[in-house]
C-alpha cells in the first residue's frame, strides 16, 4: 500500500475543511473526494471514516452502493454510451460493442494507457438525438457503428 | 436615463410583490425585441450554445449589447439574445424564438445567425427556410401553429422556454412568487391544504397519491422540525421531464416548496437532484441565491415572519433512491435502502425520523399555479380522478421527440399521431411504453385509451414519472422486457429476496428466450414469478419490476412464442436468433462490406458475389450499414428462412 503523499494529505485536509465531519455528510464528502482524486482511493476512504467517526466498512458499504463512485484509477477521458430506452430501441447495443472492439476493453473498463474509460449510462436526456454517445462533456448524436471513430479522433486531436 | 427612484432589490412585504412584478414587467419591456435560444440539454447537445454566442457576438458588433440592469434604470434596448430552458421540441433543435413576434426557428446553425439577425432587425422579414415545415410543405410562423405544440396544454411547462431561468426578475415579471405572497397574506396553512385537496392534484412522481391528503397527513403528524423534500431523482432511462423543469423554470419549484413548507409547518427543505444533472444543479443554485437575495426564500420571507430555506443534495446514482424511504436514508448518509415493512409513512417518520413531505418536481411546480388560479381552474382540466395535465418525455420511434404536456384524458392515439406526428420512415407503430422500468407496453389496439393514472394502471402499464417510448415493428418486445428487467436487476438494492433473486431469475429466463434457449414452460413460469415478486417485494421498485414482462406477455404473447418455439425473432433484433446474409442475386460485389467487416468474415472478390462466413461473423451489422441502399443486398434473417437458406 503506497503511503499518501504530502500533497494528497493536503488535498484531503482541504476537502475536510469544508465539512463538519458528521454522518449525513458522507455522500457529499465522497463526491468531493472523487472530484479531487478522480476516484476514491482506499487510503482516502479510511480518512473519511476517521473524519466522520463511522467505521471503514460502513463508509465502504455506503460508497459501493452508489454507481457514481469509482474505486480504481480512471482514464483521462470518459466515453459514455447512452443505453437509455430511446437509444436502446435505436441500436445502442451494437454501438457499445463497437467501442469495446475499438478500445480493446469491455464496458466499465479503462484502457491500459489510462486514456479512456468506457461505460454505459441510462439516459443522458438527449433522446431526440438517439443513439447518443457522450465523450467527457461532448455529445455525439445519431451514432451508428460506422462513425464511432469520430468520437475518439476528436479527443486525440485535442490531445496534441 | 435613470428614473431617479431607488430600485427594489428585495421583497420586504408580501403586498410589495405586485410592485416588484410591475417594475420588472415595465423594465423588461424596454427591451424591444429579443432572440431566445433554447439552452435545454437536447438543444445544447446540438450546439445551441454556439448559436447563442454567435447571436451575442453579432449583436455586440452592431453596438446593441446592453446589460439587463440598465433596463431597470430606464434605458431602452433594441434587441438582445438570451438562453432559455427547454422548449420541448428537441427533435428540431437548436430552437430560436424571436420575440415579441414569436417567430419560431428550428434547426438553427451558427451560420444561419447573420441571416436571422438581418431579416429580423433590418428587413422585418422572416427566414422562411428555417421555419417549421409541415409534412405538406406549408410553414408555421409561430410555435402555436405547430401541431406539436397546438395539441398540448402547458401548465407545468408554461414558462419553460419563454423565460431566462437564470434571471429571477423575468419570473417576477410573469407573476412569480405571487402565489407565495398570496398564501402568506391571506391563507392559514389549513386553507392552503384545502386548496390543494380541492384541486384534486395527484403526485406526479408515478404512483399518483393525492397531494392534498399527503400534505394534511404531514401537517397533522406530531414531531418537530418537519421537512419538505423535492424528489428530482429522475432515474428512469428515457425520462427527462423533471430535469427540464428544473433547468427551465427552477423558481416555480422553489415557490411550490415554500408554499408546501408553509402549509405543513416546515422551515427546512432538501432538493434531491441526480448528480448526473449538472446543468440543473447549477441553475438551481443560481435560482436559490437570487431567491434568498430577494427575500422570497430564507429567513423572514417577504418580511412575513415565515422562514424557509433549502439545501441541494446531489444523489449519487441509485435508481432505488426515487423511492421515498430510500431517498430519506440517502440524505441521512446511508445506503439508499428502502425501509422494511411494516413501516410508517414518510409523512410521519421521515428524515431523521421527523415528519417529511416528499413531492415530485412537477407536483410542486403545479402548486403556485393552482394557488393563483384556484382549485376549480385546475380540476376543470383532465379527468375526474386525475385532474390537470401530464408531462411526458416522448421518445423512440416517433417523428416529434421531445417534452410534451397534455391534458389527462387525452387518448394515446392523439399523443402518438397528433402531438407526436406518428412513426417516422413509414414505420409501423407497434407499442407505446410508459412508466419506464415500472410500467408496461400497450399495443395498437389500446391507442384509444384515455390516459390517466388509473386507466394506464388497469391496462397493465403505469403513468410513472412520464417516460413515453414509441416502439415500431423493428422493436422486439421480448428484448424490451429483457432490457427493462436488466435495468431493475442492476438497480435492485438487494435487500429483499423476491426482488433480488426473483427478478434475477426472470432475467435469466428472458435471456435464454432471446438467445434461442427458451423452454415451453417459460412463459407460465415468468408469470408465476412475476406475481410472486409483486406480492413479496418491500418497495415500489420490486413491486413493479415484473410489469414490463407481464404486460408484454399479455399483449405480445405471439412474439414470445416465436422466440421459444420457432427460435425466431420477428423484429430481427435478438442477435443470437438472426444471421446476416448477403443475397447473391442482389450483391454487386462492390467490396464495401468486405472492407468494413472488422472480423474479416466476408469472402469474395471482384465480380464474385460476397458471402458471409457465419462462424467468423460477430453480427455487428456493419455490412448492413455499408451496403449501398441501391443494392440492399445484406439483410437479417431469422427462424425458418434462416434454416432454409443456411
Amino acid at each position: 500500500m503506497p503511503m499518501l503523499l504530502e500533497t494528497d494529505e493536503q488535498k484531503i485536509e482541504h476537502v475536510f475543511s469544508r465539512f463538519k465531519g458528521v454522518r449525513e455528510e458522507i455522500i457529499p464528502i465522497l463526491q468531493t473526494v472523487q472530484d479531487v482524486f478522480g476516484y476514491l482511493p482506499e487510503d482516502v476512504l479510511k480518512e473519511v471514516a476517521r473524519f466522520t467517526s463511522v467505521s471503514e466498512s460502513r463508509v465502504y458499504g455506503t460508497a459501493t452502493f452508489y454507481t457514481q463512485f469509482y474505486f480504481t484509477r480512471r482514464g483521462r477521458h470518459n466515453v459514455k454510451v447512452c443505453c437509455g430506452t430511446a437509444c436502446h430501441v435505436k441500436g445502442a447495443a451494437p454501438i457499445l460493442e463497437a467501442f469495446e472492439r475499438e478500445l480493446g476493453i469491455s464496458c466499465g473498463g479503462t484502457t491500459e494507457d489510462f486514456k479512456y474509460n468506457l461505460e454505459r449510462v441510462a439516459c443522458v436526456g438527449s433522446c431526440a438525438l438517439a443513439p447518443v454517445v457522450v465523450v467527457d462533456d461532448k455529445v455525439f448524436g445519431l451514432m451508428d457503428v460506422k462513425n464511432i471513430k469520430e468520437c475518439l479522433t476528436v479527443e486525440e486531436g485535442e490531445q496534441q | 436615463m435613470s428614473t431617479g427612484k431607488r430600485l427594489l432589490t428585495k421583497v420586504d412585504a408580501p403586498a410589495r410583490l405586485t410592485e416588484v412584478r410591475e417594475n420588472c414587467r415595465v423594465a423588461l419591456a424596454r427591451q424591444k425585441t429579443r432572440f431566445l435560444v433554447c439552452a435545454g440539454t437536447g438543444c445544447v447537445a446540438m450546439g445551441s450554445l454556439n448559436v447563442l454566442a454567435e447571436f451575442k457576438r453579432l449583436i455586440a458588433e452592431r453596438g446593441l449589447d446592453m446589460d439587463v440592469d440598465l433596463l431597470f434604470e430606464g434605458k431602452e434596448a433594441q434587441t438582445a439574445a438570451a438562453g432559455s430552458g427547454c422548449h420541448g421540441f428537441c427533435e428540431k433543435g437548436p430552437l430560436v424564438h424571436f420575440e415579441p413576434r414569436g417567430i419560431f426557428y428550428t434547426k438553427v446553425k451558427v451560420t444561419d445567425v447573420p441571416e436571422i439577425l438581418a431579416a429580423s432587425l433590418d428587413h422585418s422579414t422572416v427566414v422562411e427556410r428555417l421555419l417549421y415545415h409541415n409534412p405538406d410543405g406549408s410553414t408555421c410562423l409561430t410555435e402555436k401553429e405547430v401541431p406539436f405544440y397546438s395539441g398540448q396544454q402547458r401548465i407545468v411547462l408554461e414558462l419553460c422556454g419563454s423565460i431566462d431561468p437564470e434571471e429571477i426578475r423575468e419570473y417576477f415579471a410573469r407573476g412569480g412568487y405571487q402565489a407565495l405572497a398570496k398564501v402568506l397574506q391571506e391563507c392559514t396553512p389549513a386553507q392552503v391544504i384545502d386548496i390543494v385537496e380541492r384541486s384534486g392534484l395527484r403526485g406526479r412522481g408515478g404512483a399518483g397519491f393525492p397531494a392534498g391528503k399527503k400534505w394534511a397527513s404531514c401537517r397533522k403528524a406530531p414531531g418537530d422540525p418537519k421537512y419538505v423534500v423535492c424528489n428530482c431523482d429522475e432515474g428512469d432511462p428515457g425520462a427527462f421531464m423533471d430535469r427540464s423543469v428544473l433547468e427551465a423554470d427552477p423558481h416555480s419549484v422553489l415557490e411550490g416548496m415554500a408554499i408546501a413548507a408553509y402549509a405543513i409547518g416546515a422551515e427546512k427543505g432538501f432538493m434531491y437532484v441526480r448528480a448526473e444533472y449538472p446543468l440543473a444543479v447549477a441553475r438551481l443554485q443560481k435560482a436559490l441565491e437570487q431567491a434568498r437575495q430577494w427575500k422570497v426564500l430564507g429567513e423572514n420571507i417577504m418580511g412575513s415572519g415565515f422562514n424557509f430555506d433549502l439545501e441541494i443534495f446531489q444523489g449519487a446514482g441509485a435508481f432505488v433512491c426515487g423511492e421515498s424511504t430510500a431517498l430519506v436514508r440517502s440524505i441521512e448518509g446511508y445506503r439508499g435502502w428502502p425501509k422494511p415493512l411494516p413501516r410508517a409513512r414518510t409523512t410521519e417518520v421521515g428524515l431523521w425520523d421527523k415528519p417529511t413531505l416528499l413531492n415530485n418536481v412537477k407536483t410542486l411546480s403545479m402548486v403556485p399555479k393552482i394557488v393563483n388560479r384556484g382549485a376549480d381552474w385546475f380540476s376543470s382540466t383532465g379527468t375526474k380522478s386525475s385532474p390537470g395535465t401530464a408531462v411526458f418525455a416522448l421518445t423512440g420511434k416517433i417523428m416529434n421527440s421531445g417534452l410534451i404536456e397534455v391534458p389527462m384524458g387525452i387518448t394515446l392515439r392523439e399523443i402518438v399521431y397528433g402531438v407526436g406526428g406518428g412513426v417516422p420512415n413509414n414505420g409501423k407503430f407497434k407499442a407505446v411504453q410508459t412508466g419506464g422500468p415500472s410500467g408496461g407496453c400497450l399495443p395498437e389496439e389500446m391507442l384509444g385509451l384515455e390516459v390517466d393514472f388509473d386507466s394506464l394502471k388497469s391496462a397493465g402499464s403505469m403513468m410513472g414519472s412520464g417516460g413515453m417510448v414509441i416502439l415500431d415493428e423493428k422493436s422486439c418486445m421480448v428484448d424490451i422486457a429483457r432490457y427493462f428487467l436488466e435495468f431493475t436487476v442492476h438497480e435492485s438494492c438487494g435487500q429483499c429476496i423476491p426482488c433480488r433473486n426473483g427478478s434475477y431469475q426472470m432475467l435469466q429466463i428472458l435471456s435464454d428466450i432471446t438467445s434461442g434457449k427458451g423452454q415451453p414452460g417459460d412463459m407460465a413460469l415468468l408469470e408465476e414469478m412475476g406475481q410472486t415478486i409483486i406480492a413479496g417485494s418491500i418497495c415500489g421498485l420490486g413491486q413493479s419490476a415484473p410489469n414490463p414482462v407481464l404486460s408484454t406477455l399479455h399483449y405480445f404473447r405471439h412474439e414470445y412464442e416465436a422466440h421459444i418455439h420457432e427460435k425466431a425473432c420477428p423484429a430481427l433484433q435478438c442477435k443470437e436468433l438472426i444471421v446476416y446474409w448477403i443475397d447473391p442475386e442482389k450483391c454487386k460485389a462492390c467490396g464495401r462490406c468486405l472492407k468494413a467487416c472488422p472480423t474479416e468474415a466476408i469472402k469474395g472478390e471482384k465480380k464474385v458475389p460476397h458471402v458471409i462466413e457465419q462462424s467468423k461473423c460477430n453480427k455487428c451489422g456493419i455490412c448492413l450499414e455499408t451496403c449501398p441502399d441501391r443494392f440492399s443486398a445484406v439483410s437479417k434473417i431469422t427462424g425458418r428462412q434462416k434454416m432454409d437458406i443456411l
